[in-house]
């Protein structure tokens, strides 16, 4: 560090900053952490993600800047906690519609939450698609069994725990496989872009947002309805996170990306199938086993 | 006398000393006869224990006025307590028994899960109200969120009134409209008492799981279906 007196006084670290302010061209030695080190590194190397870096670099600088000063408080106090709640009603909005529309060259994590990830999105929208399957499931048994005889209506309440489960694991258990999974190939592959944890919590979901009004067009009881809305569905969110983790594995090896690639696509395809196949069932395939009974005593 | 007189001698000077006449004197000494009084106000060991129970249930009950009708008082806020929202959940859980639950386990919520949604949902929403930088405490918010659950206690009760005549599309029809419209009411009351405690842009934000919780317990009373 320059001194203008002596040059091996030691210098406080306080000064450090005083002495940059007095003297900008000094050479300064500084040590990041790891997120902004990647980000310096992809800036110098002349990687460009996508087409809206000029304000994004410019508001990354400041945000840098306040992320250093949000993450203080220790994980044990209600502050911590009170800073992934720090969005207002239009930035939900705003997330929501991203998460449902694609777009090409925007990533979501950088376009939409510009390091501002939210725990809100991501647990409201998941309470509300547990109770959306809950109720529409039961609406769509309790039509599909109109008219049958025997057929005593029950709320089938149960099936809400079950629903729970299955959701809130995929929501929290598959981005955290996918954290680790994206940590240890950064440590084998020199990846330049890292996401943080709650950053891949929040665009799974936020991906979860299309299904709510997927699941309530299913109450109709007609299949190839069902069937589309499950693959619109599926390519929309599907292809949201598809975009959003490329830039983290696409300097990796081939297989390494299509094997993630392809985990991410299958693991969601399986949640929404399972989802459809064990709340909604078709309606044709209870008729064989109400007549069967009433068929045999014919059979005389 | 003799020994008062030799006790007044040493002291006997004292008596030609005058004291300057600006430096006044005076004042009245007396004991104000309302702190006691007062205090006895405060000091309810000694009153009748029907007078004791018949304070709180009055507080319950003003409580459930404001909740009929819903204006932007502060009465629900600043006395808040949790006998009312106590009451009225065992009440409404004790309503959702007794339906066709008892023979297959695919019926309706139990008694424990009736509690359990109330309370963890009323709890769920008011970490997220103040997690959003609200600056109602926690437990107003619990009392409030719990008191603005009567209209749908009320209605409840009106639809096993009606699901007595009948269960046909008719009632099921009523039923839907009833259960409708205390929703509503539930929604708007508990919006009017808790949207002032958040800032302008984040009131959305705040409302909607307040929504969805009422949304759910409607729902659960409205597929209320009885023991054939």
């Amino acid at each position: 560090m320059a001194s203008a007196n002596d040059p091996f006084q030691f210098q406080e670290f306080e000064e450090a900053a005083s002495l940059l302010e007095a003297d900008r061209d000094a050479t300064t030695i500084t040590i990041d952490d790891e997120d902004t080190k990647a980000e310096k590194q992809r800036i110098a190397a002349g990687f460009i993600p996508d087409g809206d870096d000029e304000d994004r670099l410019a508001s990354d600088d400041k945000t840098e800047l306040l992320s250093g000063q949000k993450k203080s408080a220790p994980f044990w106090t209600f502050e911590y906690y009170q800073q992934f709640f720090d969005i207002e009603t239009h930035h939900v909005r705003e997330r929501i519609i991203g998460s449902m529309v694609p777009w090409p060259r925007k990533n979501f994590i950088h376009v939409y939450l510009r390091r501002n990830p939210d725990l809100y999105g991501p647990f409201w929208i998941c309470t509300t698609l547990v109770f959306a399957i809950a109720i529409s499931g039961n609406i769509s048994t309790f039509l599909g069994k109109l008219g049958k005889p025997n057929y005593k209506y029950t709320p089938e309440f149960g099936k809400v725990t079950i629903a729970a489960t299955a959701i809130f694991s995929y929501a929290w258990l598959v981005p955290l496989a996918l954290w680790g999974f994206l940590l240890w190939r950064n440590n084998k592959a020199m990846n330049l872009v890292t996401y943080s944890f709650m950053e891949i919590i929040c665009v799974y979901g936020y991906s979860l947002a299309i299904y709510i009004p997927a699941v309530v067009l299913w109450i109709l009881p007609y299949e190839w309805l069902r069937w589309c809305s499950i693959m619109v569905a599926l390519c929309l969110s599907g292809s949201v996170l598809v975009m959003t983790f490329w830039p983290a594995v696409r300097d990796d090896h081939p297989k390494m990306i299509i094997a993630t690639m392809s985990a991410i696509v299958v693991l969601n395809t399986l949640l929404a199938v399972g989802c459809k196949v064990y709340f909604f069932s078709k309606p044709e395939t209870l008729i064989p086993v109400e007549h069967a009974p009433a068929a045999e005593p014919f059979i005389v | 006398m003799a020994a008062a007189d030799e006790a007044s001698r040493p002291f006997a000077g004292l008596s030609d000393v005058s004291i300057s006449e600006d430096i006044p004197v005076e004042g009245d000494i007396s004991v104000p006869m309302g702190s006691s009084r007062r205090d006895d106000e405060f000091s309810t060991l000694d009153e009748p224990v029907k007078e004791t129970i018949l304070r709180d249930l009055r507080a319950v009950g003003n409580k459930f006025i404001h909740v009929l009708y819903p204006k932007r008082s502060s009465a629900l806020l600043r006395d808040w307590d949790l006998w009312g929202p106590l009451l009225l959940c065992v009440t409404l859980a004790l309503l959702l028994q007794g339906g066709s639950a008892d023979s297959d386990d695919q019926g309706g919520p139990q008694f424990a899960e009736v509690f359990v949604i109330i309370w963890f949902g009323s709890i769920i929403i008011t970490l997220n109200s103040k997690l959003l930088g609200g600056t109602i405490s926690f437990f107003q918010s619990l009392c409030v969120l719990g008191y603005c659950i009567m209209p749908l206690t009320v209605a409840m009760a009106v639809c096993r009134i009606v699901l007595v005549g009948g269960s046909g599309p008719v009632s099921f029809g009523v039923r839907l409209v009833v259960v409708t419209a205390s929703f509503g009411w539930s929604t708007f009351a508990s919006t009017a008492f808790l949207a002032d405690s958040q800032p302008a842009n984040r009131k959305a934000l705040v409302v909607y799981p307040v929504f969805l919780f009422y949304f759910v317990i409607g729902w659960m009373v409205l597929t209320f279906s009885p023991a054939q």
